[in-house]
């Protein structure tokens, strides 16, 4: 990204030394460009987490392959899938919330600039930390080299005994560090949204986005930090001498599992909520209607927030808790789907009587409905205890995580992508090659997902490098690999059109959407004030006030 | 131009639909229509599909998954076809340009609505789940029930018969329990290092076995065959290849088997090269020969080698050439198990092998 | 540019530093939760080694120490904000020095555990928990220290007035929620746990 993009209008034409420009970018604490570093940092380990689940599609295209060992298998799912949370999904959703979040206040940036910047070098150097595991230190037996212990690292195959050398540890630390990380940026967003809200910005009046990553936030201080504890508890282990995990010494390996899964569980709704907030802004612009049930869908989301902390155990189904146990989780699971689905309906209840139109933005926030619909619905029929004794390890499972983690949250995020890259670059994003994105990837997406589901049905486990031939499981593998491939060329379009599009793309304007909210009020990309003067509202919708000023939204509020 | 966006709108979710069903399609026919495997091991004939319930606990999560996805399936439905009317009943016309739709901002009797038929769809399918988990968790022991311990190991099944004395590995024999007159099986589940997960589709539901806990399940399967399985939850590096498959005894089968587990090793005079090469090797440090000086459990108990049908719980095939290979190389059979390459000379692994081909 | 009419309104939000103190807070409780909840979890279950109600001695006077650490700095705060500086310095080195001892009570303890009764991280459950326990508290007091610290320096080269009197008070919220971490770990370790 060149600095014209964030320069002021008089400098436009200077040619400024490229040490400069890095240099800017590496010190800033300006939330825009925080956030589009937050956003280049996660599109890149998109693609690197991309080309992990590219080579376990490929060892599994059939069984007894042999395209990689059990070894770098077990490596490739393990940072598969610790890529894809840490440093693909929460980077993204904590840069497109640092780019957006003031904007949409009326602030000129967050509460606390230099802990935004400290934030995101923590969760990069967590990245980069993770990722010099391949390179590393060979521990005892040459077993360094990326963990392989699956991104729940249960317990306990990280204890010493069963995994000697620094590969484990190398988990370890690089989620620590880029948990804190995640905690600076959550603390930063709610003192933001607490704090510099423009005048007449009640939270009543606060866009949706505000309000769901309020909530992300708050999830965020109180359930990342149990994984933080359970890793300093790891580090105690295997350093200390300590016995927190330590079968043999009395520990209990069930005790990770709950501190684990009471992070693990309210994280994917961290992953999702600012998902919901996207949708609840862009749904109602290309449905030229304003959010059904405003009210509703901050309840709902402050309940789905509350409720999710209660049903961690619903990942340990098969752990031989007591049928009270189960029961329990079994209840608070279903209840948490209620709000979840209130929130479906809201947003179908905001096309209702629009007028849509089904640019890119709308195409992926459709698929998103259905998809998270179907996720929904899967993600019930594992809350019933007994048949996820069957379901769960299993294909079926990774089919549902994938379905809400890839069709929910990724198309989400697309959407997203489609929307604010004109606000943030000044330009638009090329509609047709949008469109065979989107088509791209939701027939590969498809075709590896709900076929999955299959697999797991015909008792196929999770977390094999290889399989034995039996019937059903051949076929609905190679489906499934060459579905991966098809949404590995999507992407490559959509990164196609990101770079074409900067340079060439149509220029954007303010407001090329015709939107409500105060981002649209702008330049795109805005100046590195934000605004000129701070303004202030008097409704949700203060660009609908002043583009329809004998029908404001502040009379009907 | 917008009309041709909608109705590939329609069309793709259609098309969702329509790989989703072909895909339902696929799977049923492979369930009902799996062919005969003869490529690894003879006489498995069955994929281990969780809707091919072959025992109480299975067919009860059989019935009630059925009931869960019937009132998914109508949640489905409505909630696609609503979505569905709202893309091609409200899509922008030629007319609105240049006008906004009424704006509507909520409705409290819609919301009450659907926020009131969820509850009671959720009331419902959690009594349906609570009986099915209390009646398979809290199901009493029986008296004549078999009790099998189950120890995991990192990659294979070790298990124990306490009332019975056999003591195997990898192939779990169980007789039958007909209705007449059950003979449920109830296992106690323990490990011997990390997280396992003892898991046969057709039989019960998965259960893991967690080192330093014990864990209970019970399977009555009513008819005979062999059921396939394999170790659900990720255990190490050959977690891929801890297979398991149950033999369903007649009663009498059943029988003949325990009695043949309880008799002493067989020892044949002309294998005491191969015995002598067992016993003064490291071989004797992890695995157990009953009535010899061999009783290591680190690893599978060898006593009845050759009455089980694979090796390297279910790696390969129990024949002669593979567990050559087994001792020589076990990398090229199960790379990452914790056997060691035993490093023997040709005529020692000959002689060894010929010894464990007796012990059946 | 963009404003929209309205009437003008008395707009008064929380201060930022107050609500990002209170988000690192909730935070911090969390991860002693976590640390509390395996303290409680593992009593008992120790397969040997020393118990607690074998080797701990209730700290009652450190404790005092470091509550009444909570009052000074209290009262030091109060102080600042009506310009009484050298009373300020006084209270808040008075809150150094509490904290200061607290944690010399603390190494007390530890030495004697470690020296007299054998007792260490390595030993068993009740070991593990127990210094993971307290120690997470005595990181949380010294880290606690070394920003007094750094305020005590401000202060005595004059720099720190009135007008640094919200920021100092949102440094004591930190040092009060370490005291009730305390007053936490206390009850469970001394009161619950023998």
């Amino acid at each position: 990204m060149s600095s014209d993009a964030m320069a002021m209008p008089s400098a436009r034409t200077e040619a400024r030394p490229w040490v400069e420009v890095v240099h800017e970018w590496v010190t800033t604490v300006d939330h825009k460009r925080l956030g589009i570093l937050y956003i280049v940092y996660a599109l890149i380990f998109l693609v690197i987490g991309g080309i992990e689940a590219t080579i376990i599609r490929i060892q599994l295209i059939r069984p007894h392959n042999d395209f990689v060992s059990p070894q770098v298998f077990n490596r490739m799912f393990t940072m598969h899938g610790t890529t894809m949370i840490f440093f693909v999904a929460m980077p993204v959703l904590f840069g497109f919330a640092n780019y957006l979040v003031p904007l949409m206040i009326g602030a000129r940036d967050m509460a606390f600039p230099r802990l935004n910047a400290f934030s995101f070098w923590l969760t990069a150097l967590g990245g980069l930390l993770l990722y010099f595991s391949f390179l590393g230190g060979n521990g005892l037996y040459g077993a360094g080299n990326a963990p392989d212990v699956g991104w729940w690292a249960y317990a306990p195959l990280t204890a010493k005994a069963f995994s000697p050398g620094p590969s484990s540890d190398y988990w370890t630390i690089a989620l620590l560090v880029s948990g804190f990380g995640s905690i600076g940026t959550a603390i930063n967003l709610i003192a933001t949204i607490l704090c510099l809200r423009c005048p007449g910005m009640t939270l009543n009046k606060m866009p949706l986005l505000a309000w769901l990553n309020l909530v992300m936030s708050g999830m965020v201080l109180i359930a990342i930090t149990p994984l933080s504890a359970a890793q300093i508890m790891l580090l105690v282990d295997r350093y200390l001498g300590g016995h927190f995990f330590d079968t043999q010494a009395g520990g209990s390996a069930a005790i990770w599992m709950h501190f684990f899964w009471i992070f693990g569980h309210p994280e994917v709704y961290i992953l999702i909520i600012p998902c919901f907030a996207f949708m609840s802004e862009i749904i109602p612009v290309f449905s030229r209607k304003p959010i059904f049930g405003y009210p509703v869908m901050v309840g709902a989301t402050v309940c789905i927030a509350f409720v999710s902390l209660s049903v961690w155990a619903h990942h340990m189904f098969t752990i031989g808790m007591n049928s009270y146990a189960n029961s329990f989780f079994t209840i608070t699971t279903m209840v948490v789907g209620i709000p979840t689905g209130i929130k479906i309906f809201n947003w179908i209840g905001t096309m209702w009587g629009g007028s849509i139109q089904f640019k890119t933005p709308m195409l992926f926030s459709v698929g998103f409905l259905f998809q998270f619909l179907i996720a929904g619905l899967t993600g019930i029929m594992m809350a019933s205890a007994p048949f996820d004794w069957q379901l769960s390890l299993s294909y079926f499972v990774v089919a549902h995580f994938h379905y809400v983690i890839v069709g929910g949250i990724l198309f989400a995020l697309f959407a997203a992508f489609y929307y604010w890259y004109p606000k943030m670059t000044g330009r638009m994003l090329n509609e047709p090659l949008g469109k065979l994105h989107f088509w791209l990837f939701f027939l590969g997406f498809h075709m590896t997902f709900d076929v999955m589901h299959f697999a797991g049905i015909l008792g196929m486990p999770r977390r094999i490098y290889t399989y034995e031939p039996r019937p059903g499981w051949e076929t609905l593998n190679l489906i499934v690999t060459i579905g991966a491939f098809i949404q590995g060329v999507a992407i490559l379009v959509f990164v196609a059109n990101l770079v074409y599009s900067y340079f060439k793309g149509p220029k954007a304007g303010n407001d090329p959407w015709d939107a409500w909210t105060l981002e649209w009020s702008v330049s795109s990309p805005p100046p590195a004030y934000n605004f000129a003067s701070i303004p202030a509202v008097a409704s949700r919708r203060p660009l609908w006030d002043l583009k329809h000023p004998e029908d404001p939204d502040s009379r009907y509020e | 131009m917008v009309r041709s966006d909608q109705i590939r709108k329609l069309v793709s979710k259609a098309a969702g639909i329509a790989v989703l069903l072909a895909g339902g399609l696929l799977a049923a026919s492979l369930c009902f229509g799996a062919p005969n495997d003869t490529s690894r091991v003879p006489s498995i004939s069955q994929v281990p599909s969780i809707f091919d319930p072959r025992s109480t606990p299975t067919k009860s999560i059989y019935h009630l998954s059925y009931f869960v996805l019937s009132i998914t399936g109508l949640i489905f439905v409505v909630v696609f076809a609503l979505m569905a009317y709202v893309v091609v009943k409200f899509r922008k016309r030629q007319g609105d340009e240049g006008r906004e739709p009424a704006q509507v901002y909520g409705s409290t009797q819609i919301e009450l609505a659907w926020t009131v038929i969820p509850i009671l769809i959720v009331v419902v399918l959690f009594l349906a789940t609570a009986r099915v988990i209390h009646s398979i968790q809290d199901a009493p022991k029986p008296g004549n029930a078999v009790e099998v311990v189950a120890i995991g190991h990192q990659f294979w099944w070790e298990f124990r018969y306490p009332q019975l004395g056999v003591v195997t590995a990898n192939e779990l024999h169980i007789p039958v329990s007909e209705a007449a007159h059950a003979t449920p099986t109830f296992l106690t589940l323990l490990s011997a290092d990390t997280d396992h997960s003892f898991w046969v589709p057709q039989l019960a539901g998965k259960t893991d076995l967690i080192p330093n806990r014990v864990n209970h399940m019970w399977m009555d399967p009513y008819e005979t065959g062999i059921f396939l399985g394999q170790c659900a939850q990720y255990c190490g590096t050959q977690h891929a290849k801890m297979l398991l498959r149950v033999y369903v005894d007649s009663p009498e089968e059943f029988g003949a088997w325990v009695r043949r587990q309880n008799q002493p090793a067989v020892l044949d005079a002309n294998v005491t090269a191969g015995k002598r090469v067992f016993e003064t090797t490291a071989c004797i440090n992890c695995h157990a020969i009953g009535g010899t000086v061999a009783n290591g459990r680190f690893g599978p108990d060898l006593t009845h080698l050759m009455s089980r049908q694979t090796i390297a719980s279910g790696a390969a095939e129990n024949t002669k050439a593979n567990l050559r290979l087994w001792i020589q190389k076990p990398d090229a059979i199960k790379p990452g198990s914790l056997m060691p390459a035993m490093q023997l000379k040709n005529a020692d692994l000959d002689a060894l092998v010929d010894y464990l081909e007796t012990l059946r | 540019m963009n404003t929209v009419t309205s009437p003008a309104l008395e707009w008064k939000l929380p201060y930022r530093g107050k609500v990002g103190m209170a988000g690192l807070i909730i935070a911090e409780s969390a991860i002693f939760s976590i640390f509390v909840v395996a303290y409680l979890f593992y009593l008992g279950k120790s397969i040997g080694g020393p118990t607690p109600r074998e080797v701990l001695e209730t700290p009652i006077f450190f404790t005092v120490c470091l509550l009444s650490s909570s009052l000074t700095i209290h009262l030091a705060s109060k102080e600042l904000e009506n310009g009484h500086r050298k009373t300020f310095l006084i209270l808040w080195s008075i809150t150094i020095a509490l904290g200061a001892l607290f944690l010399f009570g603390t190494a007390l303890e530890w030495h004697r555990l470690i020296f007299e009764h054998g007792l260490t991280i390595s030993t068993n459950l009740f070991g593990t928990t127990y210094y993971s326990l307290v120690g997470l508290h005595a990181t949380h007091v010294t880290a606690g220290l070394v920003m007094l610290s750094v305020v005590l320096l401000f202060g005595l080269a004059d720099r720190v007035g009135i007008d640094q009197s919200a920021r100092i008070a949102t440094l004591s919220l930190y040092w009060h929620f370490v005291d009730a971490v305390w007053i936490v770990v206390f009850t469970v370790v001394y009161l619950i746990g023998r």
